[in-house]
């Protein structure tokens, strides 16, 4: 029993490995942008550094597991060696060593990839606001004057300035393709900088449960080249339809598999507008809930 | 008269939960029913439900958790089966309304009433034999603790039948837990549970910190205490430090779903993220709450099975109390993706990562404890070895996860999925099981079937493996949790695999099952007369198996550490000739029973509102304690004729089993 699992279980895990160096579908470590490469970098290098200690804790492990059974005589047998100042040094010093490089990488690449930095580039960055809704994503182009339902499209090569905040639960804003999530919380707005370098259709979606419909909370991400920006926004341009503060609590109301949606106009200040009425009621409690 | 409940908050629709609630209420219809029968109420009454012994207590603590890890179980194999058909347009067969309270269930249970419990259980069982103590210092405390906890199981498990339970996850966040977004009774059912239970927990850690503070066999400074005793300080330690935290942060989330108030509301300055932060300041602290007393159980087995004294003893106290304190500033790692600035994320992941320098140490220390030993693969010691792998590599990806720049493409899916349940099944419930085997002949006096236990080690393990690493795969195919359906056909294969490893570990479980009933009935072949089966080192094994309700005739002098071992080869085990003395001892008492009983009718009619009855609760909670409170009567002292009588009767009963072992073997031979 114990000796035909033991010869399964590697060869599971060489499978595993393969499939992972394989890198079939693995979005994650199949980044479309510098940020998710720079994550992926991250990964991977923090991931050869703890198997420094790792694979020889596992491998003497069973080992010595198996060289000092009790049936195996002729192995040393020493009941009172409870203390050896040499072994004690080396396993603190293994573990702080390799703890001591993973915090000085923590430090430096917490700092470099912080979602709020924004990103160098020559190009101007493309704003995007993004309200998290029961349960859809609803996005905001300040700049273009434009507003979507569950679909972005951004140039490839352009830094995308995302701000974020929710009008319902807190969800978790994540293109796993590009790389850093980061929570959309009412009342708050946070931060998120990301960039995509191959043009393609990125899935995007809620990565904080937020509710009966949670599942269905995903969203297009249309990395594409300036032409093609340019004509994703004429096309939301042409839609016909505009969000204003009087269709927008129909929009805001909880639905589930919304379909893209585009608003060819949208009211200046309405992300400012969704944010500030939390504030507003914590300033003014009684006005505020007659707001209601 | 009623509050809020009504006919139509019982599922008579869902046939699913209707089955699952005629199937436990059939099972506990069938024990209340045989108890009957065989008239066996007095003896229950008297011999357990009253019972003020911490190694009865420990049992009952261990039968319970036991029972929510089949709970909890079900409810994951339901959500594993949910995802490997959920795909391409299927709904599955659990919708979200159903699915999310499952996977809230599935965490509750499986951290408060299984593994907690079965942590407690443990430590009832061991820790005041392991210190030559007779009972806790405060036995009544203990019944008090374990009731609460008790009915607070009661209480998730009428939300089967009555209502429904949170939709929320298991840590409730805010504002999804708020009543704007919750209305239904499901996270008043989880506060409530958790609130009753919490209490409980609390009087467990000052009641065992007490103990060990306190109760010492003389002789044992703090640097003789078996690990176990240690890691068992420390939990206590930090249960007294955090459970406060948790009891004040579901207060105010009461506070403001009872009384309109606006702690963790998005509106009126409200603020989620103090509950996030709050929570989690408990949360922390409580995985080392549950993997501390782990890890003393390995320290316990690794030694007593590689025939050797542990290697590095004073560095696994001083690792055990680093765990400790970095405990309480790690929390923020569970949120890296809230927006705070670089600073604050790179401390945290910092930090976290630091406590990998003294648990990996731990694991080192193991290591050279099996090295130039004799192991003996017993079934404890194969748990042992099979955490040392599974939890390493676990650890691994913990600390993969405390690097913020990491952690932001790896928080909330599954690959944060797969790494608490590689540290938690691998590290905690390993180490539980392998306590249970390893004490269960002490709290018995028989040893568990070991062909039986071994064969349920190999599907566990395996079964782990198969369930668990897809999902690190899924994690970095970009699937977050608790996804009810999904519509990535590159996901369905592995989480068809992850169903087959749920189903390795249900094999697991039944034989886990079928090793207790198979022991039990072949109990007497397993018998231990010896209370010594292992050949252990560790004052517990110096008395009977199991051992009289006053654990030791004679108090323990302890001169060394593994006090017991050091005597047995220096040959300082000498028969007691002397007279005995009269022991001072608890009385039984089942005001821990009323009181539990009394806060679960006041949480049950907090959850429907029913105002009169919550009034009722308490109150009779509150008279109960008082007139408990009054009463003198609380000890008494068994004559040290009693104590030389039951021992006699014990040394006859061994001598017996020795001699009739002797005419067998020459009848064989």
């Amino acid at each position: 029993m114990k000796n035909r699992i033991s010869r399964w279980l590697p060869g599971a895990g060489a499978f595993g490995a393969a499939f992972l160096l394989g890198g079939c579908q693995l979005d994650v470590l199949d980044p479309m942008g510098n940020i998710g490469q720079q994550e992926k970098s991250l990964i991977i290098l923090s991931t050869w550094l703890m198997l420094i200690v790792v694979v020889p804790v596992i491998s003497l492990t069973l080992l010595f597991a198996w060289r000092y059974r009790a049936t195996n005589t002729q192995a040393t047998y020493s009941p009172n060696w409870a203390h050896s100042r040499p072994v004690e040094t080396v396993v603190w010093a293994v573990p702080i060593a390799i703890i001591a490089v993973l915090a000085v990488i923590t430090w430096q690449t917490t700092h470099s990839l912080d979602p709020y930095k924004p990103l160098t580039s020559s190009r101007k960055p493309v704003v995007i606001d993004v309200v998290a809704l029961d349960w859809k994503w609803m996005f905001i182009y300040p700049e273009q004057g434009i507003a979507t339902v569950n679909e972005i499209a951004f140039p490839i090569g352009t830094p995308i300035e995302f701000h974020i905040t929710s009008d319902s639960v807190m969800n978790s804003f994540f293109i796993p393709r590009l790389g850093s999530q980061i929570y959309a919380m009412a009342g708050m707005e946070t931060g998120l900088h990301l960039i995509a370098d191959k043009p393609g259709r990125y899935f995007g979606e809620s990565a904080q449960f937020s509710g009966a419909g949670f599942s269905d909370m995903h969203f297009n991400a249309i990395a594409t080249t300036d032409a093609g920006f340019k004509g994703w926004v004429d096309q939301v341009r042409h839609s016909g339809r505009n969000l204003t503060n009087a269709n927008y609590s129909a929009v805001a109301a909880p639905s589930e598999k919304v379909p893209a949606t585009y608003f060819a106009q949208v009211q200046p200040g309405m992300f400012d507008q969704i944010i500030a009425k939390y504030r507003g009621k914590a300033m003014h409690f009684n006005s505020g809930m007659k707001a209601e | 008269m009623l509050g809020k409940l009504t006919w139509a908050d019982i599922p008579f629709d869902n046939p699913i939960e209707m089955g699952a609630v005629l199937f436990m209420g059939g099972v506990v219809a069938v024990v209340l029913g045989l108890v009957t029968w065989y008239r066996q109420w007095p003896y229950l009454w008297r011999e357990w439900l009253t019972s003020v012994d911490h190694k009865k207590i420990g049992v009952m603590y261990i039968l319970l958790a036991l029972v929510m890890l089949l709970r909890g179980f079900s409810d994951a194999i339901m959500m594993r089966a949910q995802q490997a058909i959920a795909h391409d347009g299927a709904p599955g067969y659990l919708p979200p309304h159903h699915y999310d309270q499952i996977f809230t269930a599935h965490g509750v249970i499986m951290i408060f009433f299984m593994a907690m419990p079965f942590m407690i259980g443990l430590m009832n069982i061991a820790v005041p034999l392991q210190i030559g103590a007779r009972d806790v210092a405060f036995p009544f405390l203990n019944s008090v603790s374990f009731w609460l906890t008790a009915v607070s199981v009661g209480l998730v498990n009428i939300s089967l039948a009555i209502g429904e339970f949170a939709q929320t996850g298991w840590l409730a966040y805010p504002p999804l837990s708020e009543l704007q977004y919750s209305p239904g009774v499901g996270v008043d059912y989880y506060i409530w549970s958790l609130q009753i239970s919490g209490i409980g927990t609390l009087l467990t850690g000052i009641n065992f910190f007490v103990t060990i503070l306190k109760m010492r066999a003389p002789g044992m400074n703090y640097m003789k205490m078996p690990v176990f005793v240690w890691t068992a300080l420390c939990t206590n330690v930090l249960i007294m430090a955090a459970f406060p935290i948790l009891t004040v942060t579901l207060g105010l989330l009461t506070l403001d779903r009872y009384l309109g108030m606006h702690f963790f509301t998005n509106d009126a300055g409200g603020n989620q993220m103090m509950y996030v932060n709050l929570i989690w300041a408990w949360g922390h602290p409580e995985v080392y709450i549950l993997i501390l007393p782990a890890f003393g159980v390995f320290s316990e087995v690794v030694a007593t099975f590689s025939k050797k004294h542990l290697f590095g003893y004073a560095a696994m106290v001083y690792a055990t109390i680093s765990i400790t304190v970095l405990s309480f500033v790690v929390w923020l790692h569970h949120f890296f993706t809230m927006g705070s600035g670089a600073n604050v994320n790179a401390f945290f992941g910092i930090t976290t990562m630091i406590i990998a320098i003294p648990t990996g140490v731990k694991v080192f220390n193991w290591l050279f404890t099996i090295f130039r030993g004799r192991v003996e693969f017993h079934t404890p010691i194969l748990w042992t070895i099979g955490f040392m792998v599974t939890f390493t590599i676990g650890g691994m990806t913990g600390v993969l996860l405390a690097v913020p720049g990491a952690d932001y493409v790896l928080h909330n899916s599954l690959f944060l999925i797969a790494h608490f349940h590689n540290v938690i099944i691998g590290g905690v419930l390993f180490g539980y099981v392998a306590g249970f085997n390893y004490w269960f002949p002490k709290a018995f006096g028989f040893k568990l079937n070991e062909t039986i236990g071994k064969w349920s080690f190999w599907f566990w393990l395996s079964g782990f493996y198969v369930a668990f690493m897809p999902l690190y795969v899924l994690g970095f195919m970009g699937m977050t949790r608790r996804m009810n359906h999904y519509d990535n056909p590159a996901w369905t294969p592995w989480l068809e695999v992850a169903a087959v490893g749920a189903c390795m570990i249900l094999v697991g479980i039944v034989l886990q099952v079928t090793q207790i009933v198979v022991s039990i009935r072949q109990r007497e072949a397993l018998r231990d007369w010896t209370g010594d089966p292992w050949g252990g080192r560790t004052l517990e094994w110096s008395t009977s198996s199991p051992p009289p309700f006053y654990n030791f005739a004679v108090t323990p002098h302890v001169h060394a550490l593994d006090e017991f071992c050091d005597a047995k080869e220096r040959g300082r085990i000498a028969k007691h000739t002397g007279a005995y003395e009269d022991i001072h001892m608890p009385r039984n008492t089942p005001a821990g029973l009323f009181i539990a009983v009394f806060a679960a009718i006041m949480g049950f009619a907090l959850i429907w509102h029913i105002w009169w009855m919550a009034a009722f609760g308490f109150l009779a909670m509150v008279t109960t304690f008082i007139v408990r409170s009054c009463n003198d009567d609380i000890d008494y002292y068994v004559p040290a004729s009693e104590v030389a009588r039951i021992e006699g009767e014990h040394e006859r009963a061994v001598a017996l089993s020795l001699a009739n072992a002797r005419v067998a073997a020459a009848v064989r031979a």
